[in-house]
């Protein structure tokens, strides 16, 4: 073996491809400058930038990344990169916001955006080399998720054009944040209160499970967005038929036709994979029950449930992630949540304002993806470790 | 099977009326319209809306299985090995990502129009078949590689005659996930200003023209789940004839 291939070998093969693509990106304008918030910025590389030491710590992070081990070194790498680019903005924004005029916004640009991409994946890389257990992985969510409210909290990115858009509309965006989460949450909620049932249903009745699952996948594939639509003329009938329907919310437009079909989008996952869980209960587990004299109702619940909990649950993951996503198309029905944002922004053509929407469902989305896998992990364990 | 084979043709009969004689239905959808406002969407034909739909959709589903496709295959071989636990973390993370939000992402980057669709339609479509293909080439019974190995067929001629076409049943269910998500991200496309039949929905939100939506809603949703029963059906033929 030649010295460059031994030398090579401790190199990490994605470490070297981040490193390339962060050290291009940086070559890339890091911010914009507009003179107000509609019209198209001019780029700012990052060497004009005040707060130039973040660029080191960023080329610094990304370094280490390179060896192939100590994973940790490469998780450090990660994070004092995030650092640089954080440094970046801080001291950037001002400097440039500096005698530019009133109406002037400055942004994060694509240089910026890449970097972030290539160094959240250094660091879901490193995490992955360390496989973390759930508890690791809960405190590091929670470290940071509590950094981003941190930041986010003192200020020190006020000056960006998205916090700008946040501070014109504080109220707005706590309302439609309360919506969202409302929307996705409270869909999660209904799916499982009625699809639960009828997964352990499908499961008792094989030929109840031949009509059921199909039909849930059908509707699973109908677009959002006609899914969205077709539900008003139906909720619309329903409000003005019903009578006393109207006065609990239920009405063509708004929140009820955006809930009711997350709530049928949600029903497949929650189904399929009660079903999937119950039915994968080992044979021999079922009859050891079945010989103690357990009746079906106590199998049900003492056996099947806490063994197929993981898939269970693992369904309810794709319901919650999925929900948070589509709960941005209500927007477009008066149903609120950040998809009002979002289709506000593309309506002006404000960036910032699209961003606003679309940072947090995607924030939103990941983390709750993130809880849901620790959750199913746990459920995992448990019945094996307590025997 | 029976319900299908009745079924089946009646909804294709109601969506081909539904596009190409959109006035038959006049009375159906008049009772939704606001009064005296017009029943039938005639801004562009809905014939026009729905090829150009399809035509994003085929395109960044062509593009998107090429790609993916070949990215499992890389990191299937010795060389790409390295990135393959990065592959899936990429696949997973990028999953969780809403499909609404890649395309609102897109705009500020590629500005309004098919473009940014485009773009989000193939890198949204690029996760289900990279992540169907590489469960198909990484599971491969180790008889039948080991045999292919034994008769002596090259990397190449293994990949080709052996590794794909067991993978392929797999893959194609990948295939199916994405299309049926890039038919449900192009709807929403026209939000950004591409042209596809969410366009009819979306008039039909703005003027509160109920019909519209209803009108827009039975064309894609009939197109999305005749598509996907068509496709299901090939992968069954498929898996027949690979049992056989």
């Amino acid at each position: 073996m030649t010295g460059w291939a031994r030398a090579g070998a401790g190199l990490s093969a994605p470490g070297v491809l981040f490193a390339l693509l962060g050290c291009g990106a940086l070559l890339v304008p890091f911010m914009t400058l507009a003179a107000n918030r509609i019209v198209a910025g001019e780029g700012v590389m990052v060497w004009s930038l005040d707060g130039r030491a973040g660029a080191l710590a960023v080329i610094a992070g990304l370094a280490l990344g390179l060896p192939l081990r100590p994973a940790w070194l490469r998780l450090i790498g990660a994070m004092l990169g995030l650092a640089g680019l954080l440094w970046l903005l801080v001291q950037g924004a001002p400097g440039l916001l500096d005698g530019a005029g009133e109406y002037a916004r400055v942004s994060p640009a694509a240089g910026f955006w890449c970097l972030l991409v290539v160094l959240m994946l250094l660091m879901a890389d490193a995490l992955a080399q360390m496989s973390p257990g759930a508890a690791m992985r809960g405190v590091l969510l929670l470290a940071v998720g509590g950094a981003l409210a941190l930041i986010l909290g003192s200020g020190a990115l006020s000056d960006l054009s998205v916090m700008q858009e946040h501070a014109a509309r504080r109220d707005a965006f706590m309302r439609e944040a309360v919506r969202h989460l409302g929307l996705a949450f409270g869909s999660l909620a209904a799916a499982a209160l009625i699809g639960f049932p009828l997964g352990v249903l499908c499961h008792r009745r094989p030929e109840l499970r031949g009509t059921v699952l199909p039909v849930l996948s059908f509707l699973q594939t109908i677009p959002s967005l006609a899914m969205f639509g077709l539900m008003i003329p139906l909720l619309g009938w329903v409000g003005d038929a019903v009578p006393g329907a109207q006065a609990i919310g239920i009405a063509g437009i708004g929140f009820a036709p955006a809930f009711l079909a997350l709530v049928l989008y949600s029903l497949l996952p929650v189904v399929g994979n009660t079903v999937a869980g119950l039915a994968a209960t080992p044979p021999a587990a079922l009859e050891a029950a079945r010989g103690m004299g357990m009746t079906a109702g106590q199998r049900l619940i003492r056996v099947e449930l806490p063994l197929g909990l993981p898939v269970i649950l693992t369904g309810l993951r794709i319901v919650l992630v999925q929900n948070i996503g589509l709960a941005v198309i209500a927007g477009l029905i008066g149903g609120g949540g950040f998809g009002t944002f979002v289709f506000q922004g593309l309506n002006q053509t404000a960036t910032d304002l699209i961003l606003l929407g679309a940072l947090p469902t995607v924030a939103l989305a990941l983390s709750a993806a993130i809880a849901m896998d620790i959750l199913v992990d746990l459920t995992r364990r448990t019945p094996r470790d307590s025997r | 099977m029976s319900v299908g084979r009745v079924l089946r043709p009646a909804l294709i009969a109601l969506l081909l009326a539904l596009v190409l004689r959109p006035g038959w239905f006049e009375p159906v959808f008049a009772p939704l319209a606001p009064e005296g406002g017009p029943v039938i969407y005639e801004r562009a034909s809905l014939l026009s809306l729905s090829l150009s739909h399809l035509g994003l959709v085929a395109a960044a589903s062509l593009v998107a299985t090429i790609v993916a496709v070949g990215l499992a295959i890389f990191v299937t071989r010795p060389a790409g090995a390295a990135f393959r636990p990065l592959s899936r973390t990429i696949a997973n993370i990028g999953q969780t990502f809403p499909p609404v939000a890649v395309l609102a992402l897109a705009v500020p980057a590629l500005g309004f129009g098919a473009g940014p669709t485009l773009v989000a339609l193939f890198l949204y479509g690029l996760l289900p078949i990279f992540e169907n293909a590489l469960t198909g080439l990484s599971t491969l019974p180790p008889a039948v590689t080991e045999a292919a190995r034994g008769i002596g067929l090259s990397r190449w001629q293994r990949l080709l005659r052996v590794e794909l076409p067991l993978a392929l049943p797999v893959t194609l269910t990948g295939i199916r996930l994405s299309v049926v998500i890039a038919l449900g991200t192009a709807t929403i496309g026209s939000t950004v200003a591409a042209r596809t039949l969410g366009e009819v929905i979306i008039a039909g939100l703005l003027t509160n023209n109920t019909a519209y939506v209803l009108q827009g809603g039975l064309i894609v949703g009939l197109f999305a789940v005749l598509i996907y029963d068509g496709m299901v059906q090939i992968e069954q033929r498929l898996a027949r004839r690979m049992g056989a």
